[in-house]
């Protein structure tokens, strides 16, 4: 069965750099941490969990938890998560998690770096609709923030 | 603003879209779906043809998917012809385009971080 028009995303962007350099930028706990803002423990290796709290003030409570599945160096990085597990005392360990795949590929001016997020069909109904408008108002304003903050 | 705030504000469009979900969490309409969207409007029979429930189901699951404005039936003859209501698909994928404008934030943050010219004590060439 093909899956739904609303069950994947999928992103990309053009950076003027280097894969390896990409590469080290998503691997790197702390790297990754600053541009995500994010304090995760742990380091990225294939089946790994990272967990940690998100930066953004007001969304400290907010614990990032992923588990790393595919690393193929300078090229694939894939991990699953729970999208918008950010209520307090709600166990999300039961639902199925979306998969988010980075994948670079080298172009003239740099790196290609595409983002696909699947599996939101399999967020449960209850909590799916409350997800995207949390997302969307959330995490986009959370980023917006960070981008106030750094730059 | 707040994860409470946020979640109060979007009480109204959540209801809105909740059937739209609800329609769409279920193997045999989602079939349905796909077919329509691939093919074209079909008769009910020739949707019967290449599913493994009986008409009676089809036909049930797609009044389902009507209810949720996610498909349309006109009669035509002695049969029932069904399309997309491509209309109501629209309200759900604009919840994913929150979902891809938070991704771009985060590419943005990315690309910033990594073509900003003095990171490391190190020019990097443009």
């Amino acid at each position: 069965m093909s899956p739904s028009p609303t069950d994947r995303i999928e992103r990309t962007i053009t950076v003027r750099a280097p894969r390896s350099r990409v590469w080290r930028a998503l691997t790197d706990t702390a790297e990754f941490g600053s541009w995500f803002g994010v304090k995760l423990a742990g380091a990225f290796e294939p089946g790994a969990r990272l967990r940690g709290n998100i930066t953004h003030p007001g969304y400290e409570h907010v614990v990032m938890d992923i588990t790393v599945e595919r690393m193929e160096p300078d090229r694939l990085l894939s991990w699953r998560w729970h999208p918008y597990a950010v209520e307090k005392g709600v166990d999300y360990s039961k639902e199925t998690p979306t998969l988010v795949v980075f994948e670079l590929e080298t172009v003239a001016d740099g790196t290609r770096i595409t983002v696909v997020e699947s599996g939101f069909d399999q967020v449960p109904l209850a909590r799916r609709a409350q997800a995207y408008r949390m997302n969307g108002d959330g995490w986009a304003q959370q980023m917006q923030a960070i981008a106030r903050h750094v730059g | 603003m707040s994860v409470r705030a946020s979640r109060r504000f979007g009480g109204g469009a959540l209801a809105e879209a909740a059937p739209v979900f609800a329609a769409l969490g279920d193997a045999t309409r989602l079939d349905l779906v796909s077919r329509l969207s691939s093919g074209g409007p079909m008769s009910i029979a020739r949707l019967t043809e290449g599913a493994d429930v009986t008409r009676q189901a089809v036909t049930k699951h797609l009044h389902v998917l009507a209810g949720a404005g996610l498909a349309r039936g006109t009669r035509v003859g002695r049969d029932h012809v069904w399309e997309i209501d491509s209309h109501r698909f629209d309200d759900a994928r604009r919840w994913l385009d929150h979902i891809e404008s938070q991704w771009d934030e985060a590419l943005g943050r990315l690309k910033a971080s990594l073509e900003r010219p003095a990171s490391k004590g190190k020019q990097t060439g443009k």
